[in-house]
Formats: structure tokens, sequence, C-alpha cells
């Protein structure tokens, strides 16, 4: 059994009766690729999810995993393991049984069990809790108990559902940085669903975005975060979240985003196509806006109405002269007070504009 | 009362008129309640002449056990008077067989009703339930002929068959409740681990199910041994159970009623549910699987 498997989804379609959760998706997840489906809840990532590990039947399509199609294969003959949002472990059974359960169903001889849950708890720290019964451990080492049932398998696909989304935030990010470390080690193909886009951009080499079960996006995290291919995924991706200014685009003679009374220069901004006048929405991030010394002469002017220091650096919520919210980020021990005004600028490389009409990146 | 007391730290308790009314409610309920088990184990611990003086409540003035050792070996069952003693071993033996096997198939059902997605599986749940509430009487003469058709007749193996059968509403309710309860993903981590039906059934859902299983067994226990009809009809004059036993002893007395061996008699036959309700308080309040998925 190799231990990298390519993941193919071919048109799959996925129907409760008149509900359509997955229409005609298709994805590849290459050997040795760590992707994540990212997305709010009822996007459709759990099901699409379960349906590759096999606990759901397809409507429609195909599911090929190392290059076999198991569409129509139980769960334990496809080659994956699973890790589960609420760990799953067997109440009644100690760490170790826990471990080799799935390896004694199958008939796997006993020494080869004890050498691989022991390789298993020593790779995840789990050696002194090998004899305890999950009521008797905490909830991350619950969770790196099921990580390690999941790597007793030794298969070349390994799927994630949500597994850190009951854990608390130090927790999360300790966990967060082990799973890197395993992908890393292992060099296994991994699927791994979330709600949490900080999850989906430290851990993706691929991140598929999804939304009402269809991929918005599917490009590395650095181009999902700097080139949103559209509104939602702008929206969904990064905290604090873009700030949005409604407005028109102005292409008589040089590009311009008209806001109100501002006109904000566009030259420099990579469009993705034939520029349509009318209405479009611009989007940029907070880190991005240019605030005090920074900002351009032809700038803006925001007021400031509340300010939340954050410990590492400061967000600025203020409002444009027409009322449009905006937040920016200052350096932790920026002077900044409710009242103040601030001259802020948009660098034309770091905005995306999105047309109103359909939500895409222009 | 002295000068205003400033609130500080825990509430004082206040016993007003109206909870002693109630602890009175409760007290006279329960001796309502108890007064027949009294006088009935009054009753047995006394000679005849005690008891023709006509004071039931009073407590016996010479204790004696004579009449519960007639009643075990000497006390006369239609034709044989060998006491109540075979319909003891009698019950025990249909007991045992029935509740086990009640058991085990009421929870296989509830089990597969609430994991697999079996094609009419609602259906057949409803028609069960709906069964359950039809009075079992109904079913006596049907079944007779059922069983007579088959071969059966009356015999140990028919009376577990109808224990199972009248059974398996309550037990698959209980045991598909139970289930229904636990996280589906535990069963969908059994499923990528490769285990089959009846593995996790038996290696991983029954372990979990302990705290259910102890209420079936407590439920099945006082059901079947408080059985009389089922057991008159179906077990056959060699199995009849304790409870037809004691029928047969009270009411076949030629002459004078020894009530004091009635009592005794009776008091044995409820024994086993009485021990089995005090034995069984501490294991209903024992915790589930804790902690495992979850909290």
């Amino acid at each position: 059994m190799p231990l990298k498997s390519q993941v193919e989804i071919r048109d799959v379609s996925i129907r409760f009766g008149p509900v359509r959760v997955l229409e005609q998706l298709s994805l590849t997840v290459a050997p040795s690729e760590f992707l994540v489906l990212l997305g709010p809840s009822g996007c459709g990532k759990s099901t699409l999810l379960n349906a590759i590990a096999g606990l759901l039947d397809v409507s429609d399509g195909e599911i090929h995993i190392g290059g076999r199609n198991v569409t129509w294969d139980e769960p334990k003959d496809r080659g994956i393991a699973m890790v589960f949002q609420s760990y799953a472990l067997y109440p009644r059974m100690s760490v170790r049984k826990n471990m080799s359960f799935g390896l004694q169903v199958a008939g796997t001889p006993q020494p080869e069990i004890d050498r691989r849950v022991g390789e298993a708890a020593q790779m995840l720290r789990l050696t002194d809790l090998l004899d305890r019964k999950p009521a008797a451990l905490s909830g991350g080492q619950r969770q790196r108990v099921a990580i390690g049932r999941a790597l007793v398998r030794q298969t070349g696909v390994y799927l994630f559902d949500e597994p850190l989304s009951n854990l608390d935030a130090q927790l999360r990010a300790e966990l967060r940085v082990e799973i890197k470390r395993l992908h890393a080690r292992l060099g296994a193909t991994m699927i791994y669903v979330t709600h949490d886009q900080i999850e989906a951009l430290t851990l993706a080499d691929r991140i598929a975005v999804m939304q009402g079960g269809v991929i918005q996006q599917l490009a590395p995290p650095r181009e999902i975060y700097n080139r949103p291919v559209n509104r939602f995924v702008a929206a969904f991706v990064g905290s604090p979240a873009m700030n949005f200014l409604p407005g028109r685009l102005d292409t008589a003679g040089r590009p311009v985003f008209v806001a109100g009374d501002h006109r904000i220069d566009l030259e420099g901004y990579a469009f993705a196509g034939p520029v349509p006048a009318g209405p479009a929405t611009l989007g940029i991030r907070p880190e991005h806006v240019r605030t005090g010394s920074l900002a351009a002469p032809a700038s803006l002017s925001a007021r400031v109405d509340m300010v939340e220091p954050m410990g590492a650096d400061t967000l600025v919520w203020c409002r444009l002269s027409d009322g449009t919210p905006l937040s920016l980020r200052r350096e932790a021990d920026a002077r900044i007070q409710p009242g103040d005004t601030l001259p802020v600028s948009f660098p034309a490389e770091a905005l995306s504009l999105f047309d109103d009409a359909t939500g895409a990146r222009l | 009362m002295s000068g205003p007391v400033t609130p500080r730290g825990p509430r004082p308790a206040r016993t007003s008129p109206a909870r002693w009314g109630l602890y009175a409610f409760l007290l006279i309920t329960a001796l309502f309640f108890l007064a027949p088990l009294y006088v009935m184990l009054v009753t047995s611990l006394k000679s005849m002449d005690e008891i023709r003086q006509g004071n039931i409540v009073a407590l016996p003035v010479s204790l004696t056990l004579e009449p519960w050792i007639k009643a075990w070996s000497s006390a006369c069952t239609g034709l044989n008077c060998t006491g109540i003693r075979v319909g003891f071993f009698n019950s025990v033996k249909i007991l045992v067989p029935s509740v086990f096997v009640s058991i085990i198939i009421g929870s296989l059902t509830g089990y597969a009703l609430s994991f697999w997605r079996v094609r009419g599986a609602t259906l057949l749940f409803g028609a069960m339930m709906s069964v359950a509430f039809i009075p079992y009487q109904i079913f006596i003469y049907p079944l007779v002929r059922v069983f007579s058709f088959v071969g059966l007749g009356q015999s140990l193996l028919t009376i577990v068959i109808i224990h199972t059968i009248f059974g398996l509403p309550t037990m698959t309710l209980l045991f598909r409740n139970y289930f229904a309860s636990l996280p589906p993903e535990l069963f969908k981590a059994a499923r990528v681990d490769g285990a089959g039906f009846y593995q996790i059934y038996a290696r991983i859902m029954m372990p979990m199910a302990t705290p259910m299983i102890i209420v079936a067994i407590i439920l099945q226990v006082t059901g079947i041994w408080n059985d009389f009809i089922l057991g008159l009809v179906f077990a056959g004059r060699e199995n009849l159970p304790m409870t037809v036993q004691l029928n047969n002893i009270v009411n076949s007395t030629q002459g004078e009623r020894a009530y004091n061996v009635d009592m005794a008699a009776t008091m044995l036959t409820a024994l086993l549910p009485l021990i089995v309700y005090f034995g069984s308080g501490r294991w209903f309040v024992r915790g589930i699987a804790a902690g495992a998925v979850k909290g």
C-alpha cells in the first residue's frame, strides 16, 4: 500500500431527496498534498469528506483513490483513515486497544500491531498514556489518540473532519502545529475540513473554499488571501475581515474608483479582464490601508470611532466622510484616540475590485 | 426577632407549615402502600391460634417460621403436596433463558434500527410499537393455535419464545433510544476501522450499553417472574411458574384456610422481585460512559 495516494473526485453529486448538497463537483488531490476544504456551515464540505470516506453514498459520479475506483467500496477497503471532530474513541477500551482495534479486525498479526501502535504512540507522545481509558484523558490527549488510531492504519490518505473544533484556543494552536509536523514527516495525502480560516491558511498546500456545494476557489493560501476570486472568498478569509467600499468604476481615461466624493486612482491594479464601467465594490484588507505619514498625498480622511488594542497590534475602526466604515491596523503602541482624524490611502496593488452584479473579481 | 440581620453566606433553611404538611402526606401515603406488605409478613410469622384472634396488624407474640417451612416444602399445589419450591425452580428455569434471549434479541433489533439504514425500518418499528398497545390477552388463543400448528405445544421453549416476543417492543424501544443518543461518529469510526455488523454490536455498542442492560434486566426479571397467565397457558404442566403454583396453593385448600402458610407462600414468591428492586438502586444511579466522546 503506497503511503501517499492521489484522490480524484469526478462529477460527484450528492442529493438527499430534493436537496442537492453537491452537484457535479470535480476535484483532484495530488499525492502528498495537504488540501483543506474551507467553508461556512452547510456548504457541503463534511458531506464531501464523508463521501470520500465511503460513509455516504454518492448519487452520481466516481471517486478514485490511489488510481482505483472506490465508489462502491466499503470504508475499510478504500485505503483511508479518518479523524473525527468529537474524537469518537471507544469509551470502554484503553488507548492501546482503541488504536489496535481496526488492525485486530483486519486480522493483522499481533507483533505487527504492537509495532505500529508503539510507533504511532511515540510520534504523538502517547507512550505513557497507552493503558488509560479515554475518560481519564484531556481533550488534547484524546484528539492525539484519535490521530494515532488513524496513523496505525498506515494508509495513503488521511481524512480530518474539523478535528480541532472542540479544543480551546491554545490547544488548537498546539495541535495545529503537530498536524503540520506530521504531514511533513509522513508525506501522506491529507484532506482536512474546517470552517476556521486560520487553520486553512496555516496548514494547507491548497485550499478549496466552498459555498453552497460549489468550490469557489481552489488555490494555494497566498493566492486565496491576496487575490480572492470573488466577494465571498474575500469576505470569508482574513481576520479581521476585508473592508468593502461601495462605489462605481469610471473607465473614461485612467481607471478610477469613485466612492461618493472620493476618487481612488487604480493605476497599478491588475485587472482580470476587460474593464467594465459600472457599479463595483472596492475591497482592501485592514493591514494594507496606509495611514498617517505613509498615506499618499491624494488621500481620504477617516474619523476614528473605536480603538481595539489586540496585544501584538491595534485595530482602529474609523468612518470615512460619507459614513462608510473602515478598519485598519496600526502598531501596538499607536497613540490614537476616538475622535481623531487620520489620513488614509489605498495602494492599488493591494486592492480587490468586485463586480456588484456577480461578485466576481474584476 | 432581634434587629435587622445582614444577609451573608448561605440562606437559612426555612421549614414552613406547608412543608410539614407535605412530609406528613408523604408519610401517610408510604404507610398506606406498605401496609399490605407488613400484614403479609406479620401474618406469615404467626401461628393459626393467633390469627384466629383476629388482630391482623398485631405483631406476632410467638414468632414461628413453621408456616414458611410448610409453604416451601409441604403445601398442596393441586395433587402434589411438595410445597412451592417446585414452582420456584420452574420460575428460575423460565426466567434465566427468557431474560437472556429477550435482551439479546431486543438489543440487536434496537441496534440495527438505530444505526443501519434499513428500508422499511420506520414501518417495522411503528408496527411493533402499535402492536404493543393491544392487550396481550387477545393474542393468547391465536398463539396457542400457532404453536400447536408448528408442533411446539406447551414447553419451556415455547414460554421462552413467548416472553421474547412480548418483551420485544419494550426492549427494542429501550435500546433503540439509547443507541440513538450515542454520537453517530462512534459508529462511523468503527466502520472506518473495518468492523462489521456483529462486531460493532458485540465489541463496541453492547459494552457501552451497560446501564441500559441493567435496566432491561430489571424490567424483564420483574415482568417475567410476576407473569401468571402466559406461564399458565404456555409453559406446560411440568414447568408451571411460582405464581401459578401460588394460586393453586391458595385456591385448592380444603377445609380451613391456612392463612399463615398462604402468606408465607406469597412472600416467598414476591421475594425475588423485592430483592432485585432493593439491590438495583445504586446501579440505576451509576454514570454512563463518561467523557469518551467529548463529555
